[in-house]
């Protein structure tokens, strides 16, 4: 006996999942409803994804090593991710240089004054989003139509959303349901095409990175409230950025509740948030503000919303 | 399938010595016998150096209720009573017992001729106090790793009744097969075992939980079962998914019942007691002999000769895990028990005792843990925590010392599986915490108790 032992306290096997192993399965997952993005929108989406993930993992290197003096965390994946999804809730024509003011936001305030990855209470990405929607309404909301663009970026010709007609009580009877699930409409770059999101979500699900529990809940209460108030179910579900709210940006793990019960409430809570906004707010679409929203409550949700404790509730039968 | 309900994780199972036979280990000419090998007051050794034992004999004498004695597994000569240092390197009190050549011939007789102590007419005139006292006396305790004294299971505080034995046969740490071999090659002998748990209990039923990995297991048992006409004992199959075999889980499992919390088990009218442990009881009722011998799975991922090892309690590790072709070179970490909650040794120089259920040895790589993120609060703990706890919230006040708080979360309901530090992907010490809010809370728990009286 030469080795020398390690002594350490039990469990003595570990998962194989890591926190980048995480944040790269979630990057793969998006990687389909990336391609379809490219398709639609073409070089205009390519450049924004680009600055925007360029832009994130930047501004997260050099707050780390010139703010915080602290080591690069940009291998475990979460800026890139972050400036993913960002660049997934923009028009393809928006210019670089309101890109890289999202960047900054999303990274700086929206993680990295909060102490980095894990301390967050807001979902990075959307604040950088809604900060933009805020500051630059014309730019944010101008929508290249799909297909025609391909080739072009700044002077893409824009059209309306299916959301904006609907706020608009404009004629929605034209819209193809088929089409809003393969993505062929107007809208942020990442979130036209229903059928790449959900096969990302079945990826996520299948390599347990996430659970059913918030993806279910939102669209779930969207349908039923959609339902209840008469709206045509379809169409909330396949427009704007529902699905991909619901699957990636509701899910994300920092700023969602700790318990299954937490987060069927959450997920309630996003659902009907955005439909209440759809229907009767200022914006045509809600999904961005009822995630933010859902999201602050989410430390009081953890506090009074606790998991089922063994031997509590059914004492012997 | 059965199963429990909440939480739970899948680690590989990694099962190398699934079909092993047992292998006996020659009798060892000299062995080391602590006084602490169960749960509860160390045993009294009243031996004096120089004092002459049999095979079987008592050496140490269980000090309460909750205490069980310890036999000697060789015939020899007391040579020494002292501090030994423990496998986990703290100093621990033992008795050495060396065996001259003349013990040595007379024990190897011994075994080779080994005749029933007990007719079949003689065991089944035993009742219930008997039966309890033959576990006493031949110092039985829980086979499966926690080593609570088998008597006092059997002897609920007034007031409780039993209604069914639950025999856990799940093995549901990964690596360890010794369950799974016994099974297999003693399917009758563990039957009879049971029945006599039966008797003991007081009840007409009970039921051998196995997890699905073990099929030919429990297609063995079930067809003992009917071909030998016994009534009262079925076999349930089981998910497998850890902690399958932890005692409340499994009550769960198999009966639909939850232990209340803080309760003991037998709140629910079920006596769990492991499938080696009712293997003991039939050698200690039929043969009496006491529990001197057990099987040690040997195994790791680049041990030479892995398998099942049935061997004297007492003997020390190194010569075990020479029998499987001694310690590998790439070895990082030696754990008693399995992954999960074995506990890991720097001493191999020191004996076995009657918890040891494996011998694990792992490589280097797999030996340190991973390095610690911050927390991601993706809430994989919460999910795995098979006792419905939430470990984030649990390590994070305990690093604190909120201990209001972590007394108010339930801390003393953590069992230690390990369920949570083995699934979060920032690979934080998270059981870690938890151990230090129970042993803090379980004081002040205490301390306040006695307070009152």
């Amino acid at each position: 006996m030469n080795q020398i032992l390690t002594i350490s306290a039990s469990p003595h096997l570990h998962t194989r999942q890591t926190v980048a192993s995480c944040m790269w399965h979630v990057v793969i997952a998006l990687l389909p409803a990336l391609a379809a993005s490219l398709y639609f929108f073409g070089v205009g989406a390519a450049i924004v994804v680009v600055t925007a993930v360029a832009g994130c993992a930047a501004f997260e290197y050099a707050i780390n090593r010139w703010m915080l003096h602290r080591p690069s965390t940009l291998l475990n994946g979460s800026a890139i991710l972050t400036g993913l999804l960002l660049a997934f809730n923009l028009p393809s024509n928006l210019p670089v240089w309101i890109v890289l003011i999202g960047c900054l936001v999303a990274i700086g305030i929206g993680k990295m004054a909060f102490g980095g990855l894990g301390c967050n209470i807001w979902n990075p990405a959307l604040v950088g989003r809604v900060f933009l929607l805020i500051s630059f309404p014309v730019q944010m909301t101008s929508w290249p139509l799909p297909i025609v663009n391909r080739w072009v970026y700044a002077d893409a010709t824009t059209g309306a959303t299916t959301l904006g007609l609907l706020k608009m009580g404009g004629d929605t009877s034209t819209i193809d349901l088929w089409q809003s699930a393969t993505g062929a409409m107007g809208g942020s770059l990442g979130e036209v095409s229903a059928i790449a999101l959900i096969i990302g979500v079945v990826y996520l699900l299948v390599m347990r990175v996430i659970s059913w529990h918030i993806p279910v809940a939102v669209v779930g209460s969207v349908a039923i409230f959609t339902l209840c108030i008469g709206g045509n179910i379809g169409l909330e579900l396949l427009s704007g950025g529902l699905l991909l709210g619901a699957f990636f940006m509701a899910t994300d793990y920092v700023t969602s509740p700790m318990s299954h019960k937490g987060m069927l409430l959450y997920g309630v809570m996003i659902g009907v948030i955005t439909v209440i906004i759809r229907r009767w707010g200022a914006y045509p679409e809600g999904m961005s503000f009822a995630i933010l929203l859902a999201n602050s409550f989410v430390p009081l949700i953890n506090r009074y919303v606790k998991p089922r404790k063994f031997g509590e509730r059914r004492v012997g039968k | 399938m059965r199963t429990f309900h909440i939480g739970g994780v899948h680690p590989p199972e990694n099962k190398i010595t699934a079909s092993a036979r047992i292998i006996d280990v020659e009798l060892p000419r000299e062995v080391t016998l602590t006084y602490g090998q169960h749960i509860g007051a160390p045993a009294k050794c009243e031996l004096n150096k120089g004092d002459h034992v049999d095979r079987g004999d008592i050496i140490a004498v269980a000090s309460g209720f909750v205490s069980a004695n310890v036999h000697t597994p060789i015939s020899g000569t007391v040579v020494k009573i002292d501090k030994i240092k423990a496998p986990n390197g703290m100093p621990c009190d033992a008795v050495t017992i060396a065996a001259t050549d003349d013990d040595h011939e007379k024990d190897l007789a011994a075994i080779a001729d080994r005749k029933p102590l007990r007719t079949e007419p003689e065991i089944a005139s035993l009742d219930a106090k008997k039966i309890i006292e033959i576990i006493d006396h031949t110092g039985i305790v829980g086979l499966g790793g926690a080593t609570f004294p088998t008597k006092v299971k059997l002897s609920p505080p007034p007031g409780m009744k039993a209604d069914i034995v639950i025999i856990n046969a799940v093995e549901c740490e990964p690596y360890l097969t010794n369950d799974h071999a016994l099974m297999l090659e003693c399917p009758d002998e563990i039957l009879e075992g049971v029945r006599l748990l039966m008797r003991a209990a007081g009840v007409d039923r009970a039921t051998i939980g196995v997890e699905a990995n073990k099929k030919n297991a429990i297609e063995l048992l079930r067809s003992r079962i009917s071909s030998l006409g016994i009534e009262g004992i079925s076999v349930m199959e089981l998910e497998v998914k850890y902690p399958q075999g932890g005692e409340k889980q499994l009550i769960q499992a198999l009966t639909g019942k939850e232990v209340p919390s803080g309760a003991l088990p037998i709140a629910t009218g079920a006596i769990v007691q492991n499938v080696a442990t009712a293997y003991a009881v039939y050698d200690a009722v039929r043969f009496g002999q006491p529990l001197i011998d057990r099987v040690v799975t040997i195994t790791g991922p680049s041990v030479e000769r892995p398998g099942n090892y049935r061997a004297a309690i007492g003997i020390s590790i190194e010569k075990l895990i020479e029998m499987a072709g001694g310690v590998p070179s790439d070895t990082g970490k030696i754990v008693l028990g399995g992954p999960m909650m074995g506990k890991s040794i720097v001493n191999i120089d020191a004996p076995t005792t009657k918890g040891v259920s494996g011998i694990l040895m792992l490589p280097e790589n797999m030996s340190e843990r991973g390095k610690t993120e911050p927390c991601i609060r993706c809430a994989k703990c919460v999910s795995a925590c098979p006792m419905g706890l939430e470990p984030y919230l649990l390590a994070t006040l305990s690093r604190l010392g909120e201990w209001e708080e972590v007394e108010k979360e339930k801390v003393m309901n953590c069992m230690e599986c390990g369920c949570c530090s083995f699934t979060c992907p920032s690979s934080r010490p998270i059981l870690d915490f938890i151990r230090l809010g129970k042993q803090t809370v379980g004081a002040a728990i205490r301390a306040r108790q006695s307070q009152k009286k």
